[in-house]
């Protein structure tokens, strides 16, 4: 058969991929897995970041992570049961038609829901803007906004133009890192939402429970696990991201751990930036980075392994119940 | 009104308040990066070292007959985005012209020809490819397939644009693969049913009948793919050697606009032209993915309307 061959092509660019994949897990593994050791995972670097361990850039990574998704998962979820549960089921051409032809309270109450209809389709096409703006742009966004706007006015608010907060910190690099997630954890909430049977909502208000009761009682727990899911592909996004960081809070080398909310951070993946472009020697710090490497994909790549897995299971049983 | 209603309505009206933080967040950014980059087109102050014209034109101070020079530190500082903007593009390219027929034809496969099985196992093995950080792409780029691809072709500079490009390839190969996907899935069954009962064979099908109906999103996912690159920042900062050379040649140093930004901003003094000029470079960043990204959604949203039938 003379098709074989154009399809074996097809065949062949798919296994690229996945090999490609392959390859690059495999070889971080391969060459980070024997210099990980309890005490590099417990311990600070030393010599310059020749020798030593990794801990105070863990630490800073899991309580930046901590920040951004207090920050990111409520108003993720919030937005999404907006745009799900709230926002009129209908296009704006729908109740325009239905506008020309009302008059009186009708029309107030249809010019209403046309506004609501706009509202719902404006946030939505922020949401996918949102998503599109590149990762450095929300690194010059949040030194401009965050560090330099809100940072400097409350200082000089609140401090009498002290430096406290007008300056690069973990809070600041939380928040921006929230923002870019924020459509992560949207999309994923709505996903969940869509999912939810109608008749258990139709049940609920046939009984006599109010909107916000049907949601928060019967909605949301029905979609916590799409939730969760959502939150974890956050998570594992928001650790793996460095532009965003790099001018408003990541710190090259700190002798103590953040503890305060304006304190400086070091991190994982700009650890693994300092180390692979600006280490004296590279032989000999290259374990210590492939280790570096490796416990950040632990950290982000396992995380998304889970979230894309239950992800996969989730829309199985959606499909059959479908 | 009891209790009940009241806290419906408050609850109505919090969660509405709330969803207005993905638009909020959208102008904050478009204002305060513009803000930033403003007086290069206003303050006369910035305009005795930086202007518009002298951003994109030929300079006049041009030295040794290299009118596009990127030099912002030094006694006379020069500010031509133009080697940035064909390092960008070059980079960008490469990723393209490697991830288009990949990702595309990974999508096609799965979609069309690969038992169900495997189909199940493919999908969420190519998303994973995008839960790689990109500083870890970057990171592999620099260690290790740069002296591969030195090895492989004789480069003279270890990072190049060819270098950054194929590990750009990597971050954008996922975007084209998923969007294609979901472009070829959505092609109604009847298409190929209808296709298979004519005699036509499963090749032809797919190639004659799935393909095309699918095509506008299957360009989509180019243009999102596109704008991805042009926006990708740690991969290129690594993997490209950043120096700013006007030259399209792939085995040249090159320097992107994104990594730019990251390479510099960190030292510049807060407001001065230089500090001006790459929120400037961010401010252009942001315009270009945005139109790119409107592009894409434009089109999907066109293609899922088509074949769905409008709702």
């Amino acid at each position: 058969m003379k098709e074989r061959v154009p399809v074996g092509l097809l065949a062949v660019a798919t296994g690229i991929i996945v090999v490609m994949l392959a390859v690059i897990l495999g070889n971080i593994v391969l060459n980070g897995v024997g210099w990980i050791s309890w005490e590099f995972l417990t311990s600070p670097p030393r010599e310059g970041m020749m020798a030593g361990g990794v801990y105070p850039a863990i630490f800073g990574t899991v309580f930046l992570v901590l920040l951004m998704t207090v920050a990111a998962v409520p108003v993720g979820v919030i937005t999404a049961i907006y745009l799900n549960e709230y926002a009129p089921p209908v296009t704006a051409a729908q109740v325009r038609s239905k506008l020309a032809r009302a008059r009186g309270i009708e029309w107030l109450a249809e010019f209403w829901r046309l506004v609501q209809v706009y509202v719902a389709n404006v946030t939505r096409t922020a949401v996918t803007t949102l998503a599109g703006v590149p990762s450095i742009v929300f690194g010059l966004f949040g030194l401009g906004f965050f560090v330099q706007f809100i940072g400097a006015g409350i200082d000089r608010t609140l401090y009498g133009g002290e430096l406290v907060f007008g300056q690069p910190a973990i809070i600041w690099a939380a928040l921006t890192l929230a923002l870019l997630t924020l459509p992560i954890i949207i999309v994923a909430t709505e996903e969940a939402l869509r999912a939810v049977p109608h008749d258990l909502r139709d049940a609920s208000l046939a009984l006599g429970a109010t909107k916000w009761q049907t949601i928060s009682r019967v909605v949301l727990p029905q979609a916590l696990p799409g939730i969760l899911t959502g939150t974890i592909l956050t998570i594992s996004r928001g650790a793996g991201e460095v532009a965003p960081i790099l001018f408003t809070g990541a710190a090259y080398f700190l002798p103590h751990l953040p503890t305060r909310l304006n304190d400086q951070f070091m991190h994982l993946g700009y650890h693994v930036f300092i180390l692979s472009t600006q280490s004296p020697n590279v032989e000999k710090t290259r374990p210590i980075l492939y280790a570096t490497v490796l416990v950040l994909l632990v950290l982000t790549f396992s995380l998304n392994l889970v979230g894309v897995m239950i992800r996969m299971r989730m829309r199985k049983r959606w499909r059959r119940g479908r | 009104m009891g209790f009940r209603q009241v806290t419906d309505r408050l609850a109505h009206g919090m969660v509405a308040l709330v969803a207005l933080t993905a638009i909020v967040a959208i102008v904050l950014i478009f204002v305060f990066v513009f803000r930033e980059a403003m007086p290069i087109l206003t303050d006369p102050g910035v305009h005795r070292e930086v202007s518009l014209s002298r951003l994109f034109l030929p300079l006049e101070q041009a030295s040794e007959g290299r009118p596009f020079i990127w030099q912002p530190v030094g006694a006379v500082p020069k500010y031509s985005l133009v080697p940035l903007i064909i390092g960008t593009l070059k980079t960008t390219l490469i990723a393209i012209l490697l991830a288009a027929p990949l990702g595309i034809g990974a999508a096609v496969y799965t979609s069309e020809f690969a038992p169900a099985g495997l189909r199940e196992w493919i999908k969420p093995v190519i998303e994973l490819l995008a839960g790689i950080p990109s500083v870890v792409l970057g990171f592999f780029a620099l260690i290790v397939l740069a002296s591969w691809l030195q090895r492989a072709f004789g480069f003279t500079a270890r990072l190049n644009a060819t270098t950054a490009g194929v590990a750009l390839a990597l971050a954008v190969i996922p975007i084209i693969y998923s969007v294609s996907e979901d472009a070829l899935t959505a092609v109604p069954q009847s298409y190929r049913e209808a296709s298979l009962a004519l005699g036509a064979s499963a090749w032809q099908t797919a190639i004659r009948i799935v393909v095309p109906a699918a095509l506008p999103g299957v360009l989509a996912s180019l243009v999102l793919g596109f704008g991805r690159a042009v926006g990708e920042t740690m991969i290129v900062l690594m993997a490209s050697g950043n120096a700013a050379i006007t030259s399209w040649n792939f085995a040249d140093s090159t320097r992107t606009l994104s990594a730019t930004i990251a390479a510099e901003l960190g030292e510049v003094i807060f407001g001065s032209p230089h500090y001006r000029v790459l929120f400037f470079i961010g401010a252009l960043l942001f315009i270009v993915t945005f139109l790119l990204n409107a592009l894409g959604a434009y089109i999907v949203g066109r293609v899922r309307r088509r074949l769905m039938g409008s709702e």
